[in-house]
């Protein structure tokens, strides 16, 4: 799934993937927090959003 | 006369009459040169349209989903890729192996027929074919070409031209390609930027006008329903917005993971020339790579989106 969203150019640190139980919540935290790191540092996504005008 | 064409025919008589198959499902010539059209044969006088030439590339496996009404054995007629793709039917359920007879049909290639017609101003009017050379004449001009030089780009890299299942041969089995770098086209791809690709994609599909032939000619798409044509919900906008057609581009290509057998068939009815293989070789070249997985040789494995192992690769899950 990552692989072909990468090749056809969204960049690879915005797609992220897990595996979390709903008993893992610090499990939850962390991935967010980390997640959001790196899609912050690539700055706001222009792909595949659609322009309605 | 392409030499398979009279064998072709009396196999396919031979097997209606002995009631080995209630239809031999094949090609006959279109209306037009280089037009090759998928045709059921039911009978032996319909045997004698049967046809073989190096433009027959859509797939036959496409048509045998459709086949509801058939009492005894559907009859087919399959190259290499065509063979796959059955056998990819029989791996999903689709069909039963016992309810096919496989006319094999060891392939030496297909021609790229856009190719050829821009060695021409005018319209073609006449297609032959002598072993390897194409022999094609429009009012104005005649050429002889070779047709290693015409082939379509996945019968260049083709390493499976003998068919993986049949009941029957139309011809001694051919010697196969040895292709040494199968995935060039992907890798370069692989190089570039996240820009460059997706620049790549968004040149790529600017000219599809959604006309879904691509989806259409593929075997593997059989859903009675696909998901472009559903409204409730509505997962891709229906017009010529460029991230719907990508979206279309992107989740066909999905739904071919694991299966795709990259027959060709998809860019040979498109009519805008798009390369749509472009999305589907990716996903062939980490099946291979990931699963050592290549689609439709042999009825007996399952595909690796329906199994689990204990090794399978998973370094994306954080
Ligand atoms: S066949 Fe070509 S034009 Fe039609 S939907 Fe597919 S890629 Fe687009
Ligand atoms: S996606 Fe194209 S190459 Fe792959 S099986 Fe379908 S028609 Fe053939």
């Amino acid at each position: 799934m990552g692989n072909l969203l990468e090749h056809v150019g969204i960049e690879k640190e915005r797609v992220h993937f897990s595996w979390i139980s709903s008993a893992e919540a610090t499990k939850f935290v962390d991935v967010v927090k980390k997640i959001t790191e790196k899609v912050r540092a690539l700055g706001p996504n222009k792909k595949l959003k659609k322009q309605y005008n | 006369m392409h030499t398979y064409t009279e064998k072709i025919q009396n196999l396919a008589k031979d097997v209606l009459k002995q009631g080995k198959a209630e239809m031999v499902i094949g090609f006959k010539q279109g209306t037009i040169p280089m037009a090759a059209n998928p045709f059921v044969a039911k009978n032996e006088n319909d045997a004698d349209n049967l046809i073989w030439s190096s433009t027959c590339g859509l797939n036959l496996a496409n048509y045998l989903p459709g086949i509801k009404k058939c009492e005894g054995k559907i009859g087919i007629i399959a190259k290499g890729c065509d063979s796959r793709n059955i056998v990819t039917h029989i791996v999903e359920n689709k069909i039963d192996r016992e309810k096919l007879y496989i006319i094999g049909l060891p392939c030496t290639g297909m021609v790229d027929k856009k190719q050829i017609a821009l060695l021409f101003d005018d319209e073609i009017t006449q297609f032959s074919e002598e072993g390897n050379t194409l022999i094609v004449k429009s009012e104005t001009k005649e050429e002889k070409i070779n047709k290693q030089e015409y082939l379509r780009s996945n019968c260049k890299t083709c390493t499976h031209r003998n068919p993986v299942i049949y009941d029957e041969l139309v011809s001694d089995l051919v010697e196969e390609q040895i292709i040494e770098d199968q995935f060039a086209d992907v890798k370069k791809i692989e190089a570039m930027s996240s820009e460059e690709k997706w620049d790549f994609f968004d040149k790529l599909t600017e000219d599809c006008i959604r006309c879904y032939a691509c989806r259409n000619a593929c075997p593997l798409c059989y859903c009675p329903t696909c998901f472009v044509d559903e409204s409730g919900p509505q997962w891709v906008g229906k017009g010529q917005n460029t991230d719907d057609i990508k979206t279309f581009h992107y989740l066909r290509a999905y739904h071919c993971a694991g299966r795709c057998t990259d027959c060709g068939a998809c860019e040979e009815a498109c009519p805008m020339d798009i390369k749509v293989r472009n999305f589907t070789r990716k996903l062939n070249k980490d099946s291979l790579e990931l699963f050592n997985w290549e689609a439709g040789l042999d009825i007996s494995q399952r595909p690796p989106l329906d199994t689990y192992q204990p090794d399978d690769p998973d370094d994306f899950i954080m």
